[in-house]
C-alpha cells in the first residue's frame, strides 16, 4: 500500500510539473508565434503589455475569460460544450506518457521521468490525435452554421487520411527499437538518432504532423478566406480559447513527438537532458512558426492528393525497404 | 480491486451501450458508441492486452466511428431539442463518463507499466504480432485479399461517370 | 529538371523569410515615435480667414452637399454690408471620412484639411466639432486668395476698385 501510494504521489508531482510547464509553455507559444511571423514580416509583434510584450497571453486569458459565452440559438448545446474541452483534453492527456528527461536516481530510487511509462505508449499517443479529430468535428457539427460544418468536414477527411501516412511514418521506427514503449524507442537512439536512420520516414512524420495539428500550408479547415474560421466559427470567450490552446498544445505534443521518435528524445551531450528535451521541442515549434510564415495555403483536392496518393504509398515503400533491410542484417 | 473495476468497466460498456441504441440524435448515438468503445478498450487494459486497447481506440473510436460521423454529420441533423438546456440532461453521461476517467485514473496508478492485472497472461506486442501472421496468417492474407477486392470495387463504383468516355479522354 | 526547379522554390522561400527575421521592422511605434504626415494630409478640417482677418465661409452650403456622409451642416447668415456667413457651423467628426471632398468643393477656400490626425476621444460628443473650435485664425493655405476681392461682388471693397478688375459696364451709357 505504501508503494501504491508513494507512486501515486509522485504521478501527481510530475503531473503538475509537466501540466504547468505545458500549459504555460502553450500559452508563450501563442507570443512567440506571433513575435515570430511579425519579425520575419519585418512587424515588431505584439510590444504593449509588459516589457517586449511579454504579458500578452495574459493579457489575452483575461479578455478570453471576460468575453460572453455565445450559444447559437438552433446549436445542439450538449456537444456545442463538449467540443472544446475534447480538443484541449486530448492534447493534454498526451504528455503523460512521452518521456521528457533521463531517469532520476533518487534516494536509491529510480524514478522514470515519465508520468506513465505504457509499453503501447506509441500506440497511445495514436490514439489520442485519432480522437482529437472528435473536438474538430463535433463543435463544426453542433453549431449548425455552414462554415462551422464544412470547416469540421474538411478538418476530418484532413486529419483521418495524414494519421495513415504519421502511422506508416512510425512503423520503421518501431522495427528499428523493436518497442512500442517510448522509453525503449528513446534508448534505441542513444547513439543515432531515427531522423538520421530513416530520413524518409521522419519526412513524411513532418509533413503528416503538420496536416494532422492544421497548421499553415494544410489549414484549410479554418481558411479564412473561404469558410471564416472553419469549424470554431461560431465560438466565442473561453471555448474559442480551448480550441486556441488546444492548437498550441498540439503543436506542442507534436513537436515532442518529433523528438521523441526521430530526434533522439532528451540526449544531448553536457547540457542536462531536460533542456535537451526542451530544446529539440522549442526547435520543432520554431521551425512550425517558420513554416508558417513561408508557405501558402494549399487547394483542398492537392491535400487529399498529396496526401494519398505520394505520402502513403512513399511510407509503404519506407516499410518495404526497412524490413528489408533489417531482415537482410539479421 | 481490479475485479471491482471489471464490473463498473463492465456496466459503463453496457449501460453506454443501450443509451448508444435509443438515441433519437444519430450524432449522439455515435457518441455514446464512442464511450463503450472507451469502457471496452479499458477492460482490455485490464484483461492485460494493452495492445488490443490501442487497436480498439485508434481503428474503431479513431477511424470507423469518424467515418460514421462523417456520414451523419453531412445528413440534415434534427434540430435540437430545447430540452437539454436542463441540467438534468447532463447527468447521465456526465456520469458515465466521470466514472470513466475515475477508472482509468485508478487503472495508471495501479499498474503504470501496463502489466497483467486481472488475468494471468500478458499479451505482450511481440506476441500479438507472432500469434496473428504465425498461427493466423493464412486467415490475415485472406482477410487482406478481401479488402483489396472491396477497395477496386469502391475505386470502380466511386468512379465519375462518363457517357463517352472514351472519346472524352484525349 | 522542373523537380530540381521545384524544390529549390520550396527550400529557398525558407531562407528569404529567415533573413527577413533578422532585419529591422519598419513599423513606426506610434506613440513613441510620431510620424510627420504629408504637407497635404488630410486630417482634421479647419476653417480659415482671408487676409484681410474675416471670416472667408459664405455659408454656401456647397460642402455640405459634397458630403458623402452628411456630416457638416450649417446656418447661413449676413451681414448688414452684404457678406454672408454661417451664424453656425457644425463638422460631426465621428461621421467624417476625411475624403476631402468638402474642400475640393468649397469655392472661398475657407474649408481646408489639415495634417492632425489624433482626433480619437473618450468622449463622443468631444469630436462634434462647433464653428469655434473650427475657426482658426490665420489663413491656411492659399494666403493671398480673398474670394470676395476676386468675386466682383462690392463687399469687401466697392466694385471694381479691385485689382485685374475693370470697372462696371454702366449700362446706360451704353445705350446707342
Amino acid at each position: 500500500m505504501n508503494d501504491v501510494l508513494l507512486t501515486f504521489i509522485l504521478i501527481v508531482i510530475k503531473l503538475g510539473l509537466v501540466l504547468g510547464t505545458v500549459l504555460s509553455l502553450a500559452a508563450y507559444m501563442v507570443l512567440a508565434e506571433r513575435k515570430i511571423l511579425g519579425r520575419m514580416q519585418m512587424r515588431h509583434g505584439p510590444n504593449r503589455v509588459g516589457p517586449f510584450g511579454l504579458l500578452q497571453p495574459l493579457a489575452d486569458l483575461i479578455k478570453l475569460l471576460c468575453k460572453e459565452d455565445l450559444i447559437p440559438e438552433r446549436a445542439d448545446r450538449w456537444v456545442f460544450m463538449l467540443a472544446p474541452a475534447i480538443s484541449t483534453i486530448t492534447a493534454l492527456l498526451a504528455f503523460a506518457v512521452i518521456p521528457f528527461a533521463a531517469p532520476l536516481h533518487l534516494f536509491g530510487r529510480t524514478i522514470p521521468m515519465v508520468i506513465c511509462d505504457l509499453n503501447v505508449g506509441l500506440l497511445y499517443l495514436l490514439a489520442l490525435s485519432s480522437l482529437a479529430v472528435y473536438g474538430v468535428a463535433l463543435g463544426g457539427w453542433a453549431s449548425q452554421s455552414k462554415y462551422s460544418l464544412l470547416g469540421g468536414l474538411r478538418a476530418m477527411a484532413q486529419m483521418i487520411s495524414y494519421e495513415l501516412a504519421m502511422g506508416l511514418a512510425i512503423v520503421p521506427v518501431v522495427m528499428s527499437s523493436q518497442s512500442f514503449s517510448l522509453t525503449a524507442i528513446i534508448a534505441a537512439q542513444q547513439t543515432l538518432p531515427n531522423a538520421i536512420r530513416h530520413p524518409l520516414a521522419f519526412l513524411i512524420f513532418v509533413i503528416a504532423i503538420m496536416a494532422e495539428s492544421k497548421r499553415t500550408p494544410f489549414d484549410m479547415p479554418e481558411a479564412e478566406n473561404e469558410l471564416v474560421a472553419g469549424f470554431h466559427t461560431e465560438y466565442s470567450g473561453m471555448r474559442f480559447g480551448m480550441f486556441f490552446v488546444g492548437e498550441y498544445l498540439n503543436l506542442i505534443v507534436l513537436g515532442a513527438m518529433l523528438t521523441v521518435l526521430f530526434l533522439g528524445g532528451w540526449h544531448g551531450p553536457l547540457l542536462p537532458s531536460v533542456c535537451w528535451f526542451l530544446i529539440k521541442v522549442l526547435g520543432v515549434a520554431f521551425f512550425f512558426i517558420w513554416v508558417r510564415g513561408t508557405m501558402p495555403r494549399l487547394r483542398y483536392d492537392q491535400l487529399m492528393a498529396f496526401g494519398w496518393k505520394i505520402l502513403v504509398p512513399l511510407g509503404l515503400l519506407n516499410i518495404l525497404v526497412t524490413a528489408a533491410w533489417l531482415l537482410w542484417r539479421g | 480491486m481490479p475485479t471491482l473495476l471489471f464490473y463498473i468497466l463492465a456496466a459503463i460498456t453496457l449501460l453506454s451501450t443501450v443509451l448508444c441504441l435509443t438515441r433519437k440524435n444519430p450524432v449522439h448515438a455515435v457518441l455514446y458508441l464512442v464511450h463503450a468503445l472507451f469502457a471496452l478498450a479499458l477492460l482490455y487494459f485490464l484483461l492485460g492486452a494493452p495492445l488490443l486497447a490501442a487497436w480498439q481506440i485508434i481503428l474503431y473510436a479513431g477511424a470507423i466511428m469518424v467515418l460514421f460521423l462523417f456520414i451523419i454529420m453531412l445528413v440534415e441533423s434534427p434540430v435540437a431539442d430545447q430540452s437539454s438546456r436542463r441540467l438534468s440532461r447532463w447527468l447521465p453521461p456526465a456520469a458515465l463518463s466521470g466514472s470513466l476517467l475515475v477508472c482509468g485514473g485508478a487503472l495508471i496508478v495501479m499498474d503504470p507499466a501496463a502489466t497483467a492485472v486481472i488475468s494471468s497472461y500478458w499479451l505482450t506486442p511481440r506476441d500479438f504480432g507472432c500469434a496473428l501472421f504465425e498461427h493466423y496468417g493464412l486467415a490475415v492474407e485472406i482477410i487482406s485479399l478481401i479488402l483489396l477486392f472491396a477497395a477496386v470495387g469502391a475505386f470502380h463504383l466511386g468512379r465519375r461517370y462518363r457517357p463517352n468516355s472514351k472519346e472524352d479522354v484525349s | 529538371m522542373s523537380l530540381w526547379r521545384d524544390i529549390r522554390g520550396t527550400i529557398l522561400p525558407f531562407w528569404v523569410t529567415l533573413r527577413y527575421l533578422f532585419r529591422r521592422p519598419v513599423t513606426v511605434c506610434y506613440p513613441e515615435r510620431k510620424q510627420i504626415p504629408a504637407p497635404r494630409y488630410r486630417g482634421r478640417l479647419i476653417l480659415t480667414r482671408d487676409p484681410d482677418g474675416e471670416e472667408r465661409c459664405v455659408a454656401c452650403h456647397l460642402c455640405s452637399a459634397a458630403c458623402p456622409v452628411d456630416c457638416i451642416s450649417m446656418q447661413a447668415a449676413e451681414r448688414e454690408d452684404g457678406r454672408r456667413y454661417a451664424a453656425w457651423f457644425r463638422i460631426n467628426f465621428s461621421r467624417c471620412i476625411f475624403c476631402g471632398l468638402c474642400t475640393e468643393a468649397c469655392p472661398t477656400l475657407a474649408l481646408q484639411m489639415t495634417a492632425e490626425y489624433e482626433l480619437a476621444t473618450r468622449e463622443l460628443l468631444q469630436v462634434v466639432c462647433e464653428k469655434e473650435e473650427l475657426l482658426i485664425d490665420g489663413c491656411g493655405k492659399n494666403d493671398q486668395y480673398n474670394f470676395y476681392r476676386l468675386a466682383g461682388i462690392g463687399v469687401a471693397a466697392p466694385r471694381g476698385s479691385n485689382p485685374g478688375e475693370s470697372p462696371p459696364v454702366d449700362i446706360r451709357s451704353n445705350l446707342p
